[in-house]
């Protein structure tokens, strides 16, 4: 039994992990068709921002509580700093702004490391994320079942956001047909802006649950981004649930694969597996189809 | 008379190159300069290859270190069995491992199976992922993500395999490149030439495939890849040639940088590195013939110079290069400077630049 | 002269046979079991108003889109095959927004377009001379002084003619050509016309339009659809006369005329005096 529950509830934490990462990516590149390489160093941001507020706020039970919503806003500037100073000025080359994104990937790395120091820093979690619950003889820590109920709590708040708002409304117009909400008088270039801030705060707050996990590091983006974008790929654009399952999916496949080979294994594998996933699905889980070139 | 020029130009321009790197250079720069100047020909290489496949294919290939990787283990490993001598094994093995070698080192004892296999394997790896990929019509962001994870993927293997492929350390301590001495300057410079030849037929061999109806074809399938499926064509198949010879320039760099650098391990070959090889190809201008090849030299140069002067902010750089390149020049910089001169002259007519078609999959 | 879909043993020519064609786009039927017949040596039209399914059925018989039914030319299933094996079979097609290689010159693009029976080997060479093919479409369409200019220069009618042109290169027996004088002028509208009358003889020539004058110069014969099916076929003077046509361009599907009847009979009676 232990050997079934074990990688399935710490595949689900990833998951839900690999879920906020990624549902910022999918937001980005469904409405503006831009991939933001930097996007893991916003997950990094949002790491130390954590970091950063149990220096201040000693106290670990309430730091982790209002670092969440200060790495969201810390991340969320960050993401909004680079649409308006780079991305927005390349729209319509979508290859050339992942290549620039890169850059900027490069760039907020090597600065973390020049402040932070190559070496990780701890983040002390709670009192009241201490200890774990005995599910089928495996000790699930809390601090795995706190990421996926982070991961879920903001899936819910964006999905009504996208849903109800007339914001979300604004996005999802401009997600179908940018040119027609244009003339229909949404401020294509406001919601861009607005989804970006949304997108990389996510990320912000991803970082914080990452923290929890394996401290803060300036590599910290780069483990995560890579299979966060496969979740992208193999989940399609244009719908959350595509990218739920893919997120759940890949977390928990790479869990068995590590469980029964190793974790660098489970990442050829992993690869390998959304490469099949591919053939049969070349646009993803989910996608909007339409008629036409495209 | 105008295009003989248009067509042979080039080629007296690789001919400037190649007596530049093969005469010039030996007597001018001293061996350790000279050897860096193989290490940057090393990167140039694959730099053709990717100049092929992002500048006229379209295809963003961010995983080129896996393929570079291919060709400098294959050639490591012979070059570590060569030190080792005949029924030897490498010495990484003794320290990590329990002295045995695994089976699928013993064909690189043969230095006719290694340089077909830094020429084959590449090919084969690189015709399954892109026929995968291809023929399902997966591109854009999505490939380059595809070949970006590829990258990662192989390095975090090479790292975890230590008793095979020694790991984060990687491979070193060659001394002997297929019967000559390493330590011998003569030698050196020997494997200096080797590469530099290397690097002016690749470029010889794409100068032919831009001019040739494959080239236009290539074009044509970056800029209007429905429009070629509706000529008859598959494009997956023209994309596909482009993915494979890429992969096996890229191979060919990684086989000379092995002797050259005298190591190759994962960061060489990983994300960043791979990143690394983009950065020539985009300062130099990704669609240009000599472009790719003169960008990664550059690049290459710079990155041995700012490091030696601020070892910590070359990473600055390298990011601030992609910024600023891709964001203001993303023709590259010698088209840049063309068309600065041509503001000059009155210009015949105004070519309207082709918006790129999006990327993604549909 | 309405013609009903010949049989294939009464003809001693080439058609493309359309049976029971259906689109289906996850429950939305964008063509829906349409049957049609499309002889050699006619410029046929298809019309209807947008979201007829139109270019949807083109999509289908291209291989865009999954489709089921039969679509037959000669003895390809068209159906079970990939977009550039239909191609191969002989069947071309354009595209609304006119696509040609910018970048490359106007020969490259006829060039190209001839390159589809070449071996490998033959494409790792540089192009010498202009091929007798290539030189003979330059002449049909009449683009043989701007033959080195880059394709991205040209006009829109040039580029639309450029198009037909790598048809005609491709040797396409059968050219679908959608909206093919879409925003040209009245001039090029002409043009073009006579172009696909001259090219026409020996091929079929199926056109997806819109405007109705273009349709009533040049047609042979036409198919007009709505709501993914087919609502009648004729000569344009059938057509014209048709009150179903009339209704269908009034933009009233078939369930919101029942709804509003006698409005419909009205607006019917207003249209069909004012083409009087």
């Amino acid at each position: 039994m232990d050997s079934f529950t074990t990688p399935l509830l710490a595949g689900t934490a990833t998951g839900a992990l690999l879920l906020i990462a990624a549902l910022g990516l999918a937001l980005t590149f469904g409405q503006m068709g831009v991939i933001n390489m930097a996007h893991g160093e916003f997950l990094m941001a949002g790491a130390y921002t954590a970091f950063l507020t149990q220096q201040v706020i000693s106290n670990t039970d309430i730091s982790i509580l209002v670092a969440i919503p200060v790495a969201f806003v810390v991340a969320g500037l960050l993401g909004l700093l680079l649409e308006m100073t780079v991305i927005s000025w390349m729209y319509r080359r979508p290859l050339d702004t992942l290549l620039v994104t890169v850059g900027v990937s490069l760039v907020l790395q090597q600065l973390a490391k020049d402040i932070f120091g190559a070496q990780g820093d701890p983040v002390e979690s709670p009192g009241w994320l201490d200890g774990n619950v005995d599910v089928f003889g495996y000790n699930w820590p809390y601090r795995q079942m706190f990421t996926i109920v982070l991961a879920l709590v903001s899936l819910c708040v964006l999905a009504a956001l996208l849903k109800y708002s007339s914001f979300g409304r604004q996005i999802r117009a401009t997600v179908q047909n940018r040119d027609l909400a244009e003339t229909v008088g949404v401020r294509t270039r406001v919601v861009d802006r607005l989804t970006f801030f949304l997108g990389s705060g996510l990320a912000g707050v991803g970082g914080v649950a990452v923290s929890l996990i394996s401290g803060t590091n300036p590599r910290l983006g780069t483990t995560y981004i890579i299979s966060a974008f496969l979740v992208v790929v193999a989940g399609g654009l244009g719908q959350l649930k595509g990218t739920v399952i893919a997120a759940f999916a890949v977390g928990i496949a790479t869990a068995f694969f590590a469980d029964w080979t190793s974790a660098s294994m489970a990442q050829v594998a992993t690869f390998a597996l959304v490469v099949v996933f591919l053939q049969l699905r070349p646009q993803g889980l989910f996608t909007v189809r339409s008629r036409g070139l495209a | 008379m105008k295009s003989a020029v248009r067509t042979f130009g080039p080629l007296v321009a690789i001919a400037v190159l190649a007596v530049l790197l093969l005469v010039v250079a030996p007597s001018v720069l001293s061996p350790f300069r000279l050897n860096n100047l193989g290490k940057y020909c090393c990167w140039a290489i694959a730099a053709v290859g990717i100049g092929l496949a992002w500048g006229r294919g379209g295809m963003l290939v961010m995983g080129q270190g896996v393929f570079f990787g291919i060709g400098g283990y294959a050639m490591a490993m012979h070059l570590k069995l060569e030190a080792a001598g005949p029924e030897g094994i490498p010495d990484f093995m003794l320290l990590y491992g329990d002295g045995t070698m695994p089976g699928w080192w013993e064909p690189f004892r043969s230095g006719a199976f290694t340089l077909f296999a830094i020429v084959a394997l590449p090919a084969v790896a690189a015709a399954i992922l892109g026929w995968a990929i291809f023929k399902r019509k997966v591109k854009g962001a999505y490939f380059a993500i595809l070949t970006q994870a590829m990258a990662v993927v192989f390095a975090t293997l090479l790292i975890a395999t230590i008793q095979e492929t020694g790991g984060f350390n990687g491979l070193n301590q060659f001394t002997f490149f297929f019967g000559y001495n390493l330590y011998d300057p003569v030698n050196k410079r020997m494997v200096y030439s080797i590469t530099a030849g290397l690097l002016i037929a690749c470029l010889v061999v794409v100068w032919q495939l831009y001019r040739s109806r494959f080239g236009e074809l290539l074009v044509a399938t970056r800029d209007a890849e429905e429009r070629v499926r509706f000529l008859g064509h598959d494009p997956a198949n023209v994309k596909l040639a482009a993915f494979v010879i890429a992969a096996v320039m890229a191979s060919i760099g990684g086989a000379m940088f092995a002797p050259i650098a005298g190591i190759i391990s994962p960061s060489d070959v990983d994300a960043t590195a791979s990143i690394f090889l983009i950065a020539g190809v985009a300062l130099g201008g990704r669609a240009l013939l000599l472009g790719p090849a003169l960008g990664a030299l550059a690049v290459g140069y710079g990155r041995s110079t700012l490091s030696e002067q601020f070892p910590d902010q070359w990473t600055y750089f390298l990011g601030a290069l992609f910024i600023v390149v891709i964001l203001m020049f993303p023709a590259g910089l010698i088209s840049a400077a063309g068309r600065a001169a041509g503001l000059l002259r009155p210009r015949r007519r105004v070519r309207p630049t082709a918006a790129r078609p999006a990327g993604a999959t549909s | 002269m309405r013609l009903d879909h010949p049989s294939p043993d009464d003809l001693g020519q080439d058609y493309l046979e359309i049976r029971d064609l259906t689109v289906d786009f996850d429950g939305f039927k964008a063509v829906s079991g349409v049957d049609l017949t499309l002889l050699q040596g006619r410029v046929h039209f298809l019309i209807g108003p947008n979201g007829a399914g139109k270019t949807t059925l083109i999509d289908a018989i291209t291989g865009l889109v999954p489709a089921t039914g039969v679509a037959r030319y000669r003895n390809h299933n068209l159906l079970a095959l990939k977009s550039h094996r239909i191609v191969r079979a002989g069947i071309g097609r354009t595209f609304q927004t006119a696509t040609v290689f910018e970048e490359l010159s106007v020969l490259q693009n006829l060039d190209i377009a001839g390159g589809v029976h070449r071996s490998p080997f033959a494409l790792l060479r540089a192009r010498r001379g202009t091929p007798d093919y290539v030189e003979a479409a330059l002449g049909t369409i009449g683009l043989g002084d701007l033959r080195d200019r880059p394709a991205g220069v040209l006009a829109h009618g040039q580029k639309q003619w450029l198009e037909i042109g790598m048809l005609l290169v491709q040797d396409a027996k059968v050219m679908l050509l959608d909206e093919p004088v879409a925003g040209m002028s009245a001039e090029e509208r002409e043009e073009t016309g006579a172009l696909l009358q001259r090219i026409g003889t020996e091929r079929t020539i199926v056109v997806v339009e819109h405007d109705m004058d273009f349709v009533r110069s040049f047609a042979d014969l036409v198919t007009v659809m709505h709501a993914g099916k087919v609502l009648t076929e004729g000569t344009v003077t059938e057509i014209q006369a048709n009150a179903r046509v009339q209704e269908v361009y009034l933009g009233r599907t078939a369930d919101a005329a029942e709804a509003a009847e006698a409005a419909e009979a009205d607006a019917v009676t207003h249209e069909g005096a004012g083409r009087d």
